[in-house]
């Protein structure tokens, strides 16, 4: 998706604010969003990349404007309705409606102290990898409509595999349930000045990690 | 109170957020979705149990021992795990060495991937638009900005963290650190060293 949290390279954010001796959460709520996050992730309804997914889908205006837990909250409160924990009765009456079944929590506190988010085991040798390192590739130019990790300002440029990550599910069709298409991810090369232009410096790189969909032979 | 009337287009915050996520908790509570207790587990664990000073103490031991570091930079998840910070599935940690002519820095342009297993949860700067949209296109800008100035001589390698694979920069060791102790030396080890943003 051409969004705007596709951001690496875009001019006029302004400076970084930088705070010292900075709190983990900000306020309570913050905190408690983060939690509900994950209690709710729990339930195993969504997967990593369609919540990524729901994130981006944000407004444009609202994404730049929301604080980072800000955004966490409003996708949770349409996700909770969209999966249909909540109806949107309950979501605005903030009860639950009369006669409603009890759940019980999919997460206990327990688990909670783990702080693993359950990525598959990379381990795959049956897939065979499409590239090997030393390689030199060219990112395709993919602007699927849909989630993607594949940023907009590499589409096209050339790089060179530096080396093999393993393998993983594939986030354009994992987000929409399409499934996991698992495939080799590569860290991969890319000069400055392939990227940016004649302003780069002639010794800086950027690596990003890119699936075997995401790239083809140059 | 302060007048209001302008408008700041930066941070607006329309409603204060603390009512809507206290009708939200109640409301999976009731329904028995989510359990208070854990999500105070959650908490707990990110405020106290996890953040910079594991992966403080991951880099002090690297300096302290090459056959360690080795292990580090081959394999950094059973490494970490060595050290007692494991993660079941293991998060897919990759360690990234500094040396006098190479400069690692992280960023995740698409949202805010971190290392959370040995750095705990990101700062803001790590997730603001600024240090997102500027990291890849201009990094020496960026560390200028934190301070750090490179030499024209040092290579910046920039890592965009748009897989599962999660970054941390294993810093050069300071000059006179030779005496100090492995606790001495990951006192030294600073949260900003180990995303790039700084040097030790």
């Amino acid at each position: 998706m051409n969004g705007v949290h596709d951001m690496g390279g875009m001019h006029g954010m302004g400076p970084i604010e930088y705070e010292q001796d900075e709190p983990v959460f900000h306020a309570e709520w913050e905190a408690r969003v983060y939690a509900l996050n994950r209690a709710m992730g729990a339930w195993g309804k969504w997967n990593l990349d369609a919540w990524r997914q729901d994130i981006e889908r944000l407004p444009p205006a609202d994404y730049l404007r929301m604080s980072y837990y800000q955004k966490w909250f409003a996708a949770l409160e349409k996700r909770v309705v969209t999966y249909g924990f909540v109806t949107p009765a309950e979501l605005e009456s903030g009860t639950a409606a009369f006669g409603a079944r009890k759940a019980t929590p999919a997460l206990t506190p327990e688990a909670a102290r783990r702080i693993d988010r359950g990525i598959p085991s990379n381990v795959e040798p049956s897939i065979t990898p499409l590239f090997q390192a030393g390689q030199r590739v060219r990112a395709r130019n993919l602007n699927p409509e849909g989630h993607t990790r594949l940023p907009r300002y590499a589409r096209g440029k050339l790089g060179q595999i530096d080396r093999d990550r393993g393998v993983y599910s594939f986030p354009d069709t994992n987000a929409q349930y399409l499934g996991e298409k698992r495939q080799h991810v590569y860290s991969v090369r890319f000069s400055a000045r392939e990227l940016w232009g004649e302003q780069a410096s002639p010794r800086d790189s950027v690596y990003l990690d890119m699936w075997d969909d995401y790239l083809e032979h140059a | 109170m302060a007048d209001h009337t302008h408008t700041h287009d930066h941070q607006i915050v329309p409603n204060d957020p603390t009512l809507r996520v206290k009708a939200l908790e109640s409301l999976l509570v009731e329904k028995g979705l989510v359990d208070p207790a854990a999500l105070d587990a959650i908490i707990d664990t990110f405020e106290h149990k996890v953040g910079p000073r594991n992966g403080a103490r991951v880099v002090a031991r690297a300096w302290m021992d090459p056959a360690y570091k080795a292990r580090l930079l081959a394999d950094a998840a059973a490494a970490i795990a060595e050290v007692g910070y494991t993660s079941q599935h293991g998060e897919h940690i990759v360690a990234l060495e500094n040396a006098p002519k190479v400069h690692n820095l992280v960023v995740c342009t698409l949202c805010s991937c971190y290392p959370w297993p040995i750095l705990g949860l990101p700062p803001v700067w790590y997730k603001s638009s600024a240090y997102r949209s500027r990291a890849v296109i201009d990094p020496r800008g960026v560390l200028r900005e934190f301070g750090l100035v490179l030499p024209e001589d040092v290579e910046v390698r920039v890592w965009d963290s748009t897989a599962e694979l999660r970054y941390i920069v294993l810093p050069e060791r300071p000059a006179g650190s030779e005496n100090l102790t492995e606790d001495e030396l990951a006192a030294l080890v600073t949260r900003d060293a180990m995303v790039g943003v700084a040097k030790i």
